[in-house]
């Protein structure tokens, strides 16, 4: 998704994609989307879309991995080749490398490692599209792959983007929005807490403009995270 | 462990190890000008964590949708004179982590004004190449990277270019540089906020916040670490300590 100069993301209060200014994309959730992990799950904002999976609490090997005390966290985040418009070489980019450990980093606040020394949970993602906002669908397709693992959590993480396009505060950006934009903070955060765990800004913002759009982050999370709850009770339902 | 406690126990008592004040940094000693080899370079001392920055220039081709702008890229390595858990090897995780916020607080303030920087539109450009080498590291990596690669900018020349040929001791122009972003790192531990944590503290920090601020008071860029979360209260006093304080950082470019 290119850089156009001058393009005009927002024209009479309505986004490219048709969208309001606060509004976000067609939300997909799916659990158990990869039979052979321990838990799984799908969520699709727009044509953004990440399946993780978590294999889980198990013995970390090779020994040296180890931690005497509490469980570690591993965490791949990766781009399949054909997610984007020009093919995504394999193997791990700079990029991901950093997104692997902000996404680890925003999960582990809700986990009880200190239940399951020696061991790993290991929380693998896969973009199978990309269309923006990338991270903060890897994050709430993780937490979901962990509740359904049965992990226990002291809550669920909910994550969405906001930013700034055409000097107007948005919601949930899409790939083109995110290039051209302004300024884009992903931020991921525990609901029962409202306690941030991921929070990352690049662009050009006000101290005024970032409280604002932090503020919008944590209501459109809430319609997330209801979403979360319902396709979790949903697979238990079924079951009973 | 038991040295843990004693740092966690004086900071109750908002005292520090080292004597110094929880908003207080190390001494901060930047030298500017020391690679004679680099188009531009500092070195930048907060305590003992010790930080060298160079900027190499060479010629680059545009990306695609920015064919008049020149080129940036950073660069850190974990040089394994540095510290005892630094390995020879590629960049690890918080390599990486240090070179994309370091990246992320020049690209974004819009400080370098890139589109000089283009010689043939579409074809050849200057790239910067920023890279960030570790000598010492006694925390706070990122405030020390992002100074340095911010003084070492402001001295950056672009060298002459002529029959397709870069003339290194010869140069042209010094690097359009219109802004000063400076990045400062506040920790948090408890209920506490605290600036320039060195190696030790950086241990017991609950969390921290990389906030890149521009002399007009925008904040370009935010990072995120630490094992435990923030409240919304909690990043709007950071953002506030770290304007306050990047006016003094910013004295020493």
């Amino acid at each position: 998704m290119a850089i156009i100069k001058g393009i005009e993301l927002i024209k009479n209060g309505k986004r490219l994609d048709g969208r309001k200014p606060m509004e976000l994309r067609e939300m997909e959730m799916k659990v158990g989307v990869v039979p052979n992990a321990n838990g799984s799950a799908m969520v699709r904002f727009g044509k953004t879309t990440a399946i993780a999976a978590v294999y889980g609490p198990r013995l970390a090997l090779p020994k040296h991995l180890q931690s005497a005390n509490k469980a570690i966290v591993q965490c791949r985040y990766n781009m399949a080749p054909f997610s984007v418009d020009e093919r995504v070489r394999p193997g791990s980019s700079r990029r991901e490398v950093e997104i692997s450990k902000v996404v680890r980093l925003a999960l582990e606040p809700v986990l009880f490692l200190e239940n399951y020394p020696k061991t790993t949970i290991d929380i693998y993602i896969e973009i199978i599209e990309a269309d923006g906002s990338t991270r903060v669908t890897s994050i709430n397709a993780a937490s979901l792959a962990l509740a359904d693992a049965g992990v226990p959590m002291k809550d669920l993480v909910v994550a969405v983007s906001g930013g700034k396009i055409n000097g107007k505060l948005i919601i949930d950006l899409n790939g083109i929005e995110d290039n051209n934009s302004e300024a884009d903070i992903p931020m991921a955060f525990i609901p029962g807490k409202k306690e941030i765990t991921l929070l990352q800004m690049d662009g050009e913002l006000k101290h005024e403009e970032i409280k604002e759009i932090m503020n919008n982050i944590f209501k459109a999370g809430e319609e997330i995270y209801k979403m979360q709850v319902k396709v979790l009770k949903d697979k238990y339902r079924v079951i009973v | 462990m038991i040295r843990s406690n004693y740092i966690l126990k004086l900071l109750e008592k908002d005292e520090r190890l080292d004597g110094r004040k929880l908003d207080e940094y190390r001494p901060i000693v930047v030298e500017k000008k020391i690679i004679g080899k680099a188009e531009g370079s500092a070195r930048v001392k907060l305590g003992k964590t010790d930080v060298i920055v160079g900027i190499k220039t060479e010629i680059e081709t545009p990306f695609p949708d920015t064919p008049n702008e020149g080129v940036l890229k950073t660069n850190a390595e974990f040089a394994p004179i540095a510290h005892e858990e630094f390995l020879p090897g590629p960049p690890g995780e918080d390599a990486t982590e240090l070179a994309r916020v370091v990246d992320r607080g020049i690209r974004e303030s819009k400080c370098i004004e890139l589109e000089k920087l283009c010689i043939t539109e579409g074809e050849k450009v200057w790239g910067i190449y920023v890279d960030i080498h570790v000598i010492n590291h006694d925390g706070n990596l990122i405030d020390a990277s992002a100074l340095g690669a911010m003084a070492a900018l402001l001295n950056t020349k672009i060298p002459k270019y002529e029959d397709n040929k870069i003339i290194r001791n010869e140069f042209q122009m010094d690097l359009p540089v219109v802004h000063k972003p400076v990045t400062v790192t506040v920790g948090k531990v408890i209920d506490k906020f605290l600036l320039d944590a060195d190696q030790e503290e950086e241990q017991v920090l609950d969390a921290w916040l990389s906030i890149a601020t521009r002399e007009d008071g925008v904040v370009c860029a935010m990072q995120k670490g630490g094992k435990s979360g923030l409240k919304q209260k909690d990043v709007d006093d950071m953002i506030v300590l770290a304007m306050k304080k990047s006016k003094e950082l910013r004295k020493k470019l």
